[in-house]
């Protein structure tokens, strides 16, 4: 087989590391999101051939073996997975690249050639090792949890403790403990400590997720998104590849601003979310408002009748929509709306669902246009033009409580104004509070009313009616 | 500087020019008040709240005319109180000096120096002393609410256990501030609502009341400089006649506003309007009082027409509400004029030289004339920083930004130095190169639109799947090799993910569409 040198080894990572940029770069709008997946996959390939075509890789054949396999399977989950189980999938990838990176800080521990290291070299090559199965280790159990959570298959609510902050530093100060000892291991001595670290990062990362509520669970998605990427950074470190590095650093980064971006959006600090003192820290504590009004229901013959007398409608999704799949069914009723010349349109909060841009992704599949898609920002001083708003399956992005309600839980967290508009529905399928816990005192106020059942077979009912 | 509140004679007049939170104003600007005994009770003001505002009570209406500097009235002085006043008074009242000239005469013979608050000039500057306005807001309120009472359903449309209700429609004509505020009673109480007026300009302002405007196929604009509206052509009233039949069969109540200063209110509602309109119908008049904009109005009346139309010509005042505007629109134009300390009439002001109609024993009306269109002055309420303010406020803000960077970048070139001190050159690189690349991310990111935050995710996601390098370059020939199992693990998942993330991100492109 060809070797190629290793100038022009350095110069394909340089190639790749530009693809990556552009890649990242392409996805910030739509026109060149696909090219940026056409430029990410190019620098992707280019840079696994720029590797295994380098000097000293050996083992070719399980190489093409190992990767043949996992394109089929990749090939497979991508094509099965449901739009609606998008944010599982994420995280259970997470998992894999933190899995990967606690691999490769075991394998570099025990490479031969690392070994021969001496001095400084060898400390920091052991910090770096120690530093990246740490990173490694909390992404995966974490991702793990975080897809259980998505998944259903844990239950949502956070877990937490008065002491889970001590129990988190403590845990923190011993592996920091065990980083001493390991580094002054000589040979492979080391192991032990390394491997009770991995247990207690992997403990570490388990507690973490396990305490966020699933309302904050877009913020940790992404927060694992930066983790996996720091993670690829430090083996970068630890084998001298600077295209891991960079490329880890790129994902690391980028990944971190968008939780802050979507903490920015919920109002809450970003540290508190991350560290799931979020129930403790935003609550301002005094009374909370007594809730005035009653809850009124109507039956779908009469939301149809409100809708067919309404001028302009805004639908309002929420993970309710995501779970009840309705996005099909809804943008029938709103082609059926449209044509009887009425204006819909949607507006979408920004953590609404469980992923961020979840809903627009299930709308998108839909074949909802995306100009009749609006943020919360645009739509909001609308509102009170609005004839009709349906809120389908959203709950707290909804909730006036946040902004007249010091002592609720999510008081300064924007929202969408709906009880502005003239009438809003409220499709639901018990009284139950949201994510968040909390009580929703838009279902009181005298313009709301109620629509009781699972969203899609709602809509479908809807539909009925508007056809006749 | 005394300051004297006599009662109202007028039986009819609730109202009075002071109430016990503008006593406590006038106080603050210098005055002893004085107010006649019982001069509020039919505002629902008593003597003992007065007092314990601090006014000073007076048991006849001779001594406050005797005492006082300034006298605050609401209905123009009968000629028993003119009899009363002495040289030098200052008053301010309503007058309505254009149709009361003989009333004039009389203050300029007394050498009253009246101030008639119906005649402040309608600028900006004179906006929170300009009582027709205050008054008018009023109005328009209670007509709304005084026209649901006597129909005889709701105005909004409601669908309830009981069956449907359709929402009223209530046409308002003439959209001043009284139509305006008519339109934002309805509107808020869920009829479906729509506005005339001939003026074009003010369309906007009434839809942004929440009205449907009105409007004839005629271009004419009956817009004049004084901000009031004029007289109409032949052709364009025809033309509103048969708009105003095609609404008389539809609509549920008419709230009819319009006035022209100085005379008779025009008449926009005929009695085959009225005809035409559904029984239980209502028709609210606030023009009553100057001859009513509806042929059947009859002034301070509340009667049924043969087709079973309400006919309302009287509205009560809100005497409180109203004594309270009122008072406030007196205490602004007294903090105008100078308050106790600095008081001056002066002539040259031109809000006091218009609205001071009598003066040294003489008559100064009618005024000169003082252009200004209400599109210009009167709509803008708002109050904007000005352009210098924001400036200063934002280079005080950058100069902060500028400090905590300074310092920020202090720290993290120290620690910089630190690494490089003890790092060995290799590292250096690879932790320059690292560094560089946040920097770039974070650039990269900042700008996505949400809708693409979950793509954004899944390839990131994918991308992070170059740890597979890492096992690349630790795989072996010896398949036994722990590190080569190790590896070739570690490259099978990492493809998965590859392979994975950039299909899924794919799949979800392909379904934004436009």
């Amino acid at each position: 087989m060809i070797v190629i040198g290793q100038e022009i080894q350095t110069a394909a990572y340089l190639f790749a590391s530009i693809l990556f940029i552009l890649s990242l770069g392409g996805l910030a709008s739509q026109e060149s999101a696909k090219r940026g997946v056409l430029f990410g996959i190019v620098g992707m390939i280019i840079a696994i051939i720029a590797t295994v075509l380098g000097e000293g890789v050996e083992g070719k054949e399980y190489i093409i073996g190992a990767i043949a396999i996992a394109s089929l399977i990749g090939i497979i989950v991508a094509r099965k997975v449901e739009m609606t189980s998008m944010p599982q999938l994420v995280a259970i990838l997470h998992s894999f690249v933190g899995m990967a990176a606690v691999m490769v800080g075991f394998g570099s521990y025990l490479d031969p050639d690392t070994q021969k290291l001496t001095g400084a070299a060898h400390s920091i090559h052991l910090v770096e090792v120690f530093v990246g199965i740490f990173i490694g280790a909390i992404t995966f159990t974490g991702s793990i949890v975080a897809w259980g959570k998505l998944d259903g298959k844990i239950p949502s609510k956070p877990w937490a403790f008065s002491g889970l902050q001590i129990m988190n530093i403590s845990l923190l100060i011993a592996c920091v403990v065990l980083g001493v000892l390991f580094c002054k291991a000589h040979g492979t001595e080391g192991m032990l400590p390394l491997l009770i670290m991995t247990g207690i990062a992997s403990f570490i990362g388990v507690v973490l997720v396990m305490a966020i509520g699933g309302g904050d669970m877009p913020v940790v998605v992404s927060m694992l998104n930066s983790y996996s990427g720091w993670a690829a950074s430090a083996a970068g470190f630890m084998l001298g590849n600077d295209l891991l590095i960079v490329t880890g650093a790129l994902v690391g980064s980028s990944g971190a601003i968008l939780s802050m971006h979507m903490c920015h959006a919920m109002n809450r600090s970003f540290f508190a979310v991350i560290f799931a003192n979020a129930t403790a820290s935003s609550s301002q504590g005094g009374e909370k408002k007594a809730i005035e009004g009653e809850v009124t229901a109507l039956n779908h013959e009469e939301v149809a009748t409100l809708l067919k007398e309404a001028k302009s409608v805004v639908i309002v999704p929420g993970y309710g929509m995501a779970v009840a799949k309705a996005q099909y069914p809804i943008y029938d009723m709103v082609q059926t709306l449209q044509k009887a010349g009425k204006k819909v349109r949607f507006a979408i909060h920004p953590v609404a669902g469980r992923l961020p841009g979840h809903m627009n992704v299930l709308l998108a599949e839909a074949n909802v246009p995306y100009d009749i898609v609006l943020e919360m920002d645009e739509i909001n001083e609308d509102m009170p033009n609005t004839d009709v708003v349906m809120v389908i399956g959203a709950n707290d992005v909804v909730n006036p409580s946040a902004q007249d309600d010091p002592a609720s839980s999510i008081y300064g967290m924007p929202v969408i104004e709906v009880w502005k508009a003239e009438k809003v529905i409220i499709m639901k399928r018990s009284m139950s509070a949201g994510y968040s816990g909390e009580d929703n005192p838009l279902f009181y106020k005298p313009n709301s009313e109620m629509l009781y059942g699972d969203a899609k077979v709602s809509v479908e009912k809807l539909l009925g009616f508007l056809k006749v | 500087m005394k300051v004297g509140i006599p009662s109202e004679i007028f039986p009819s007049e609730l109202r009075v020019a002071a109430t016990p939170k503008t006593v406590k104003r006038l106080q603050k600007q210098g005055f002893e008040v004085y107010i006649q005994h019982n001069a509020g009770i039919k505002a629902n003001f008593s003597d003992q709240e007065f007092e314990e505002a601090g006014a000073k009570i007076v048991s006849t209406a001779s001594d406050i005319y005797a005492k006082s500097d300034i006298v605050l009235k609401v209905k123009e002085p009968t000629i028993e109180e003119i009899d009363m006043m002495k040289e030098g008074l200052v008053l301010l009242s309503y007058l309505w000096p254009a149709q009361n000239q003989s009333l004039l005469q009389k203050l300029a013979d007394k050498k009253v120096n009246a101030v008639a608050m119906d005649a402040i000039p309608r600028i900006s500057r004179a906006q929170k002393m300009d009582v027709l306005s205050s008054m008018a807001n009023i109005a328009g309120y209670r007509a709304v609410i005084e026209g649901s009472y006597h129909f005889g359903r709701f105005l909004n449309g409601q669908i309830t256990a009981a069956g449907k209700v359709e929402p009223a429609k209530v046409l308002v004509i003439g959209a001043g501030v009284a139509g305006l505020a008519a339109i934002g009673a309805a509107n808020s109480l869920g009829a479906i609502v729509r506005a005339f007026d001939t003026r074009k300009e003010v369309a906007e302002q009434i839809e942004s009341m929440g009205a449907t405007f009105l409007t004839v196929e005629i271009e004419e604009d009956g817009a004049t400089s004084s901000g009031y509206s004029k007289e109409m052509s032949p052709a364009f009233i025809e033309a509103e006649m048969k708009l105003f039949l095609e609404q008389a069969k539809e609509v549920d109540i008419v709230i009819t506003t319009a006035q022209i200063p100085g005379k008779s209110a025009p008449k926009l509602w005929m009695d085959y309007h009225v005809a035409a309109m559904k029984p239980g119908s209502v028709i609210v008049d606030l023009a009553a009082s100057t001859g009513g904009n509806c042929a059947l109005t009859k002034n301070g009346e509340v009667y049924a027409t043969n087709n079973g139309v309400t006919m309302v010509g009287k509205l009560s005042q809100l005497p409180s509400q109203a004594s309270q505007l009122y008072g406030n629109n007196l205490c602004h134009l007294l903090d105008d004029m100078g308050k106790a300390e600095k008081w001056k009439i002066d002539m040259e002001d031109a809000v006091v030289s218009r609205a001071m109609v009598t003066y040294n024993g003489k008559i100064n009306w009618p005024p000169a004339p003082l252009p200004v269109s209400p599109s210009a002055g009167g709509a803008k309420k708002v109050l904007a920083p000005t352009a210098e303010e924001v400036k200063a406020s934002d280079a005080e803000k950058s100069k902060k930004a500028a400090t905590s960077m300074l310092i920020t970048l202090a720290v993290v070139g120290a620690m910089l130095l630190l690494v490089g001190n003890y790092a060995p050159k290799e590292f250096i690189q690879h932790f320059t190169v690292f560094v560089l690349s946040i920097f770039v991310g974070w650039q990269l990111i900042t700008n996505v639109a949400h809708a693409l935050h979950t793509p954004l995710m899944a390839v990131t996601n994918a991308i992070s799947g170059i740890i597979v390098v890492g096992g690349l370059l630790q795989t072996t020939n010896n398949i036994n090799d722990p590190v080569t199992i190790i590896a070739v693990i570690a490259i099978l998942i990492a493809s998965i993910n590859i392979v994975g993330g950039f299909l899924v991100t794919h799949r979800m492109l392909k379904m934004f569409k436009k």
